[in-house]
């Protein structure tokens, strides 16, 4: 009814504006006629009349203004002015415009971007069906996540009952054979329920089903839909197809949708069944169903809660039935580790995440600060234009909701380009971030981020908006006037201040973390490897293919695999420029995995149930020489440790000093890995190096000959020590090691140089956010206290002219406004001490080698911070002085 | 400066433009020299509150304008009741003389 009509009323009003006023100013002027009219009738004089009825009316301009102002259609016209007057305003002042919106743009783009990235990580949903109840169960080792065995897992499933599905995955990486280079791809070997437990089925074909797992059953696989479009062109008649993998045939028995997103292993392509055998879980514990490799993914029953699970878990963990035995490492004795699905991925990167978004929060705000403070000075300086515009009749709300409009126009179009920047910035961010940051591909500019955006926006418009407004409100009107814009008020100045004070104290809080974390990564980067990377190529290469299988149809397969290694190395070797080449099944600071390189190890002097967990090297004689790890005492392996010869380990430094002290180790024996094997005899000592981390001292490690172990391992390590430049051997070397095999597939080929560097690649990336964070905030700080000196010595022109004319120098008068600017520095960094100390605590677990109250962090920061702050006052405390105390006198 | 107050009793104005156009079409100064004459000059309503009120009544569907031809032959707008007005009047009125008959009332009891 009426809402209907007063809609097309005001939009009737609204399309023909001119006539509407029309029609209002007729009709007042028709009841002001009328009204003089009946005057006249009385008698009353054609002048008189009209006196008359003015007296009694009012003015007619007035009536007419209130009937315009009724409807709803008012507010947006004089909103549509509003925005035109305000952009005129803006045009007319294009450099504090332009400083403004790039600041806010900067401040606005950064902090999105970073939200972008985060947010899948730490907030938003797993892509799966209720993804809260998906948890990952870990064994305890010292404390932390720890993989587990195929036993432990059977015994977990048996006996839970919080679970509507669990399942165990582990890494796959299989080789897939063609008439192209032979391919490595990147996959997932899996329980039957795995997809269950993540709540997707595939889109083509079918799912897994128990009948598929084990060592017996046939071999099947499900594409990812990448593969399966790359490789079979989309092809819906792939169901039921071969695929060769390492020298099977695989049937293709699904395909996942295009958006399935396996959090657990991101650049998966392919999952196939996994094959440990349920029979082998027997007491003798020497199968690999007993290995620790193993990640443990469940899903719990609806209406089953994490407490439940955990508690029930750890229930089971206490207690072993008989019908479950244990060996001693996965006796669950401390526990298991229950999380859900989505903290546990985000685990590791948490606090560095949390950190980096909590500086960007703080650029954002010293630049919101700093524009707060431009408007501030912008609003002081039009005292006069607001007095005058009162005095013509505008409202004190009219002027104030003006200002905000101003403000609001300013953050919107920050805002606006602010969110063009996120969108680039997210690219950048995608582009740089390490590549172990879980969920990388779901980082992208989404809805939530535009709600971010949006909300920093409406936030930052409406402090901006209301600040300066709030001043014009209390500054009367009339007194602006007479003031005229000589004065600036000084209530400006203080808010001003106060505000300068804010930003030099966050921007030093942002100082001291980056500087942390710069000193942090000098001492990292300063920890010996122990090897030389330089001039160092290195590939893994890797045996693919049944030949190589040690199974009792092929009893010469592992011999096969290592001269094919051997054969591979010599050709190596041969390759011109090549100093000298070796291999290893374990490559420091690689991405190979630490748990399945480490074993147990037990001197002869040891009792059954101690012993050591150490890296295992299985390497070709000339390893060590080849990495320049030095050797402490004995000797290097040589070639004389083949096969059939007394079996001889080298041990490392931390190791040896562990179990013999000052005591000399070479000769003492030792077992690695099983017991019912010869005893190694330790032959050297050789020096520590870093196998998972420059920051982790985890160095106890064995190294033994390939030629001596008990398995042969099918992927191997090449290091080879160039001449000159390493990276221009690739192809020699690629072809050399093909021409004796062309279907062994080579990957990660890099040189050692960068793979320390992208080792710790995280730590960097964090580092770089926080050093262009914290220079950002130094430069806005600095800009936002130049803004308020100069504004004050301005203020006190005058009174600099009464000073110099009686007899102050340039020196007191610079004196006198650098004073000012670091009182308000010290005030800032006083304030920041405390913010510091506690963002330092922040981001403790991020340091390395340094304390959080690394003295030199702290002192270089306040150092920096202080020259930086007085280059700022310098400039307007200079141009105070130079001023001629006759004219500034003259000018009042 | 002890001049009566000639404002219209908050709330009403509505009830009084309803009532003295259910009579005959008007325009503004009609209705406005009616409400003072039949109030004897009680009431007296200012141009601007007027008008204002006419567009609401108008945007809630309770009045018709059109622009006619005074007796002094001057073009004006007259306003005219619709049949959403006169029922609006009538709850506007019951609504009044309840009120107005409380508020009696209370002022007639003694003390």
């Amino acid at each position: 009814m009426s809402l209907w009509r007063s809609i097309k009323f005001g939009l009737s009003s609204l399309l023909h504006g001119a006539r509407h006023v029309q029609e209002i100013d007729d009709e007042v002027k028709q009841f002001y006629e009328e009204a003089a009219v009946a005057y006249r009738e009385r008698g009353l004089s054609e002048q008189d009349a009209r006196r008359a009825v003015r007296l009694d009316l009012g003015s007619p301009e007035v009536a007419g203004q209130q009937v315009r102002s009724y409807g709803w259609e008012n507010t947006v016209t004089s909103f549509a002015a509003d925005i035109r007057f305000a952009g005129r305003q803006l045009r007319r002042n294009p450099g504090f415009t332009a400083i403004s919106v790039v600041t806010l743009a900067l401040g606005i783009g950064t902090s999105t971007a970073i939200f972008s990235a985060i947010n899948p990580i730490l907030f938003k949903p797993l892509p799966y069906p209720h993804p809260g109840r998906i948890l990952m169960i870990w064994s305890t080792w010292q404390g932390s996540r720890s993989e587990m065995a195929f036993g432990t897992w059977l015994e977990l499933s048996h006996r839970s009952h919080s679970f509507e599905s669990t399942a165990i995955f582990e890494p796959w990486q299989p080789t897939m054979t063609s008439r192209d280079e032979p391919q490595r791809l990147e996959g997932q070997s899996v329980s039957a329920r795995f997809f269950q437990a993540l709540g997707v089925t595939p889109l083509l074909g079918r799912d897994f089903r128990s009948s598929d797992e084990g060592p017996r059953a046939p071999k099947v696989v499900i594409l990812s839909d990448r593969l399966w479009r790359q490789r079979f062109r989309g092809d819906r008649g792939v169901i039921g197809q071969a695929l060769k993998l390492d020298g099977d045939n695989y049937t293709i028995i699904g395909v996942m949708p295009p958006g399935f997103d396996d959090v657990l292993s991101p650049s998966a392509e392919l999952w196939a069944p996994d094959e440990y055998d349920s029979s082998q879980i027997t007491r003798e514990f020497n199968s690999s169903e007993w290995g620790n490799h193993l990640r443990m993914v469940g899903r719990l029953r609806p209406g089953a809660s994490q407490v439940d699970a955990r508690q029930e878990l750890a229930g089971i963990a206490r207690v072993p039935w008989s019908e479950f035995p244990r060996p001693r490492w996965a006796s669950l004795e401390r526990g298991l580790i229950v999380d859900s699905l989505q903290d546990d991925i985000a685990h590791t990167v948490k606090p560095a995440l949390l950190a980096v978004f909590g500086a960007v929060i703080i650029v954002l705000a010293i630049a919101s600060v700093n524009v707060i403070n431009l408007l501030l000075a912008r609003s002081a300086r039009r005292v006069g234009e607001f007095a005058v515009r009162g005095a013509l009749g505008a409202s004190r709300h009219r002027i104030v909701r003006q200002l905000v409009t101003e403000s609001m126009l300013l953050t919107l179009i920050g805002g606006a380009l602010g969110i063009m920047t996120a969108v680039a910035g997210v690219r950048l961010i995608v582009f740089l971030s390490p590549s172990e940051l879980p969920r990388l591909n779901a980082i992208t500019f989404d809805l939530e981020a535009f709600l971010f955006a949006s909300v920093l926006i409406a936030i930052i418009g409406f402090v901006a908006g209301t600040v300066p407004a709030l001043h014009i409100a209390r500054n009367d009107l009339q007194s602006g006037l007479q003031n005229a814009s000589r004065r600036i008020a000084g209530t400006h100045l203080w808010t001003r201040r106060f505000l300068v004070v804010a930003e030099i104290s966050l921007a030093f809080v942002l100082l001291v973390s980056a500087s942390l974390l710069l000193r942090s990564m000098q001492r990292l980067l300063a920890v010996d490897p122990g090897f030389r990377p330089s001039h160092v190529l290195t590939m893994q290469v890797v045996t693919s293919g049944h030949q190589f299988d040690e199974v009792p149809a092929n009893p010469s397969g592992a011999d096969r695999r290592r001269r094919f290694f051997d054969e591979a190395l010599e050709a190596v070797r041969h390759v011109p420029g090549v100093e000298s080449a070796s291999f290893t099944s374990l490559l420091p600071l690689s991405d190979d995995s630490p748990v399945a390189g480490q074993y147990g190890a037990q001197f002869e002097d040891q009792k059954s149930q101690s012993g050591y967990n150490v890296f295992r090297y299985a390497v070709s004689p000339g390893y060590c020489q080849t990495m320049a790890i030095p050797l402490i005492s004995g000797r290097f392996l040589g070639e004389q440790d083949s096969q059939g010869a007394p079996q001889a380990a080298l041990i490392s430094e931390s190791l040896a000093r562990r179990h013999f002290g000052n005591r000399n180790p070479v000769g003492s024996r030792l077992h690695v890995g099983p017991r019912d094997r010869p005893w190694y005899t330790v032959v050297g000592v050789v020096g520590d190096v870093k196998q998972t981390s420059l920051s982790i001292d985890q160095e106890d490690a064995v190294y033994l000959s390939t030629r001596q172990t008990w398995f042969a391992d099918d992927a191997l390590s090449f290091v080879i020590r160039a001449r000159g430049n390493a990276a221009t051997l690739v192809p020699r070397v690629k072809s050399a090691i093909w021409f004796v095999d062309r279907d062994q597939p080579i990957v990660r080929l890099i040189t050692m140089d960068r793979l320390v560097a992208i080792s710790e690649a995280q730590r960097r990336f964090i580092l770089i956010l926080f050093e262009t964070f914290g220079i950002v905030a130094l430069l806005l700080a600095a800009v936002g206290l130049y803004g308020v000196i100069s504004g004050s010595v301005a203020e006190r022109i005058h009174e600099i002219g009464v000073r110099m004319a009686l007899g102050a120098t340039r020196n007191d008068i610079l004196v006198l406004a650098l004073r000012d600017g670091m009182r308000l520095t010290a005030f800032g960094v006083g304030i920041g001490l405390f913010g510091a100390f506690a963002a330092s605590r922040g981001i403790a677990s991020l340091l390395f080698g340094t304390s959080e109250l690394d003295p030199v962090s702290w002192l270089c920061m306040l150092a920096t911070l202080g020259s930086v702050t007085v280059l700022a006052c310098w400039v307007p405390a200079w141009r105070g002085a130079r001023v001629d105390p006759s004219s500034a006198l003259r000018s009042e | 400066m002890n001049e009566p107050n000639t404002d219209v009793i908050q709330g009403t104005l509505d009830l009084l433009i309803l009532k003295t156009v259910s009579l005959e079409p008007l325009h503004g100064f009609g209705i406005a020299r009616r409400v003072e004459q039949v109030s004897r000059g009680v009431f007296k309503v200012n141009p601007g509150s007027l008008l204002t009120a006419l567009q609401r009544l108008e945007r809630a569907g309770w009045l018709d304008s059109e622009w006619c031809t005074t007796e002094h032959s001057r073009r004006a707008k007259f306003y005219t009741l619709t049949r959403a007005g006169r029922k609006q009047l009538e709850i506007e009125e019951a609504d009044w003389t309840r009120r107005a008959s409380a508020v009696a009332r209370l002022l007639r009891q003694e003390a």
